[in-house]
């Protein structure tokens, strides 16, 4: 697994710019993703990989297609200081990991072996054998997530029909 | 302990006596929207979770807006989609091309929010209608998918920052210079998971317009909403347009803030953001002299009929300067019809600006003037992130249309008082 570093207010333009939205399948998002502030990333980037970053990751347009791109990439998770509110629900939404973790961010050095228990929260960074508790999700959110994501979650209650 | 405006609005639509802050709730909508670019995604997953009714065909608005009139194949295709959802489902509030405004211009024109209502919207900017006193936030897709499907969606109670606005603003001082000192002050994340709750004798010295603008950019500092007390302005803004019956919460004596932000309006001056976030804020006079070589005056920041009357006020019996291309674009038809009737659009057209049909266009570089490499513009919309409008090395210097339509005229940043 790679690490990509980021910095603070990674907005969702520059996660995935509003000139690809209008061809919104998970491979177009996926090979555009990042563009903007990583030319390399959607070359580069495999399975398994994890996104490190700063405060108010994802902020910016509502774009749902922002996690899609990143999840479409294989990314695992994405683990930041805070989450703009929209980005943080559309990822519980379409059910793709984010931890929220402030001391993870600044603990982990790129290039570091990192890995992620979803269950418990725990960040572990394998190369300083360094870790970290991450802000565990409520029940309600777990639920979702457990589901696979909103839609399947509300349907498991019967709630839609 | 109190509860503010949003907590007694989420809390009714909980179903709950009282609410606290982080408090996970699901609250029954209001209203359900989408646009031209979110709404796709939101059937693709209705579709795919094999989803067969809506909640409620007269609680969903999807409007056509950010590419329209179509820009090109794929783009038709997306509108085609949801033109055809709306028609399967019987949707009331559809708007296409002719009758279709900027979503946040056209809402609350055509009476479809209301004081104390719950509204989400697939779009991030639907914090807008919190100027008359609803709790209305940006979600995604998927969220707008299952709104549609349950009428209901989960929320996190906010904590809310208290925002107390006194005296009157000077001249050339709008909502968007309040609102752009606002989050210069306290960041692009300064109200992170939060709502801005507006109060003080500030507030009656702000026409729905700049209320309409201020709650519009409470995202671009985080917030989950932005809300205004309902007054007297509110009320003859909603009369003729809403009939049905609606509540105008208060935030209690004793709510809780997280903290208090004061604004003197009197004190602000006209304020502009630089690239590449809107907490980039620079008074006028500190901005004045750099060179742009486009504007752009409109969105749903900034395309009402007192923002085209602002901007005309200027441009009146003076031309675009040379090398500098000025677009205007009234944000619904209905703008555009009063803008015509009261001559502004013969104003802007004789100033040498570009009018154009409603759409979001240029915000969010669409179509309608997109920049060019190194392209410095000065626009009213609301965000200035790296290529919004353009390429990577574009520019974006966010400006009311007082400020916007002063620096058209110069072919730099200007105090509109000086032209
Ligand atoms: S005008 Fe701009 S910010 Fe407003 S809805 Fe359209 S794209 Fe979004």
């Amino acid at each position: 697994m790679k690490l990509y570093v980021y910095g603070d207010n990674v907005d969702t333009d520059v996660i995935i710019p509003a000139r690809y939205l209008n061809a919104p399948d998970a491979k177009s998002l996926a090979s555009h993703c990042m563009e903007d502030i990583d030319a390399n990333f959607a070359s580069t980037v495999e399975a398994g990989d994890i996104i490190v970053a700063g405060s108010n990751f994802g902020c910016g347009s509502s774009r749902e297609h922002a996690p899609l791109a990143i999840k479409s990439c294989g990314v695992k998770c994405v683990i930041a200081k805070s989450f703009a509110r929209i980005f943080y629900r559309n990822a519980i939404n379409i059910g793709f990991p984010i931890m929220e973790c402030p001391e993870a961010v600044d603990g982990i050095a790129p290039g570091d072996k990192v890995s992620v228990d979803f269950t418990t929260g725990v960040i572990t960074d394998e190369t300083s054998g360094k870790t970290w508790q991450a802000e565990p999700f409520p029940e309600f959110v777990n639920g979702i997530i457990e589901n696979g994501g909103l839609l399947k979650a509300l349907k498991a209650r019967g709630v839609a029909k | 302990m109190g509860m503010t405006m949003t907590q007694k609005i989420l809390a009714r639509a909980a179903g709950l006596e009282r609410v606290e802050p982080g408090q996970l709730i699901e609250g029954k909508l209001d209203l359900v929207l989408g646009n031209d670019i979110t709404t796709p995604v939101a059937i693709t997953e209705f579709n795919k979770a094999e989803l067969s009714t809506v909640f409620d065909k007269d609680k969903i608005a999807i409007v056509l807006d950010h590419s329209t009139p179509c820009k090109d194949i794929k783009s038709a295709q997306l509108c085609a989609v949801c033109r055809d959802f709306a028609k399967q489902y019987d949707i009331t509030h559809f708007y296409d091309v002719g009758q279709m405004g900027v979503e946040h211009a056209l809402l609350p024109e055509k009476g479809l929010t209301a004081p104390g209502e719950v509204i989400i919207g697939a779009d991030s900017h639907t914090c807008t209608y919190g100027a008359l006193g609803a709790f209305s936030t940006g979600v995604g897709s998927t969220d707008m998918a299952a709104g549609m499907a349950t009428g209901l969606a989960w929320f996190k109670v906010p904590q809310a920052i208290k925002v107390t606005l006194t005296g009157k603003p000077g001249p050339y001082v709008s909502g968007k210079d309040v609102v752009l000192h606002l989050i210069g002050e306290i960041g692009v994340d300064g109200a992170l998971y939060q709502s801005l709750e507006f109060c003080g004798d500030g507030v009656a010295a702000l026409e729905m317009d700049d209320r309409f603008t201020i709650c519009n950019m409470a995202i671009e500092a985080g917030a989950k909403n932005g809300i205004f007390p309902v007054d007297d302005k509110t009320l003859a803004y909603l009369k003729g347009r809403v009939d049905r019956e609606f509540t105008a919460f208060q935030a209690d004596e004793d709510a809780v803030y997280s903290r208090e932000v004061v604004i003197d309006l009197s004190a602000l001056r006209p304020t502009v953001a630089f690239p590449h976030l809107p907490s980039n804020t620079k008074t006028v006079d500190e901005a004045a002299g750099t060179p742009i070589q486009q504007v752009v005056i409109g969105s749903c920041t900034n395309g009402r009929l007192k923002d085209l009357q602002e901007a005309a006020a200027i441009l009146r019996g003076k031309k675009v300067a040379q090398g500098v291309r000025c677009i205007v674009i009234p944000a619904t038809q209905q703008i555009y019809l009063d803008a015509m009737e009261e001559g502004l659009i013969a104003d802007f057209i004789s100033a040498g600006c570009a009018v154009s049909t409603p759409t979001c266009g240029p915000c969010l570089g669409g179509h309608m003037g997109v920049l060019s490499d190194n392209e410095w513009a000065i626009s009213t919309t609301n965000r200035n992130f790296v290529g919004r409008m353009g390429p990577v090395s574009s520019m974006i210097i966010l400006a009311s249309p007082a400020v916007a339509a002063a620096s058209a005229i110069t072919g730099v940043v200007t105090d509109p008082a000086k032209v």
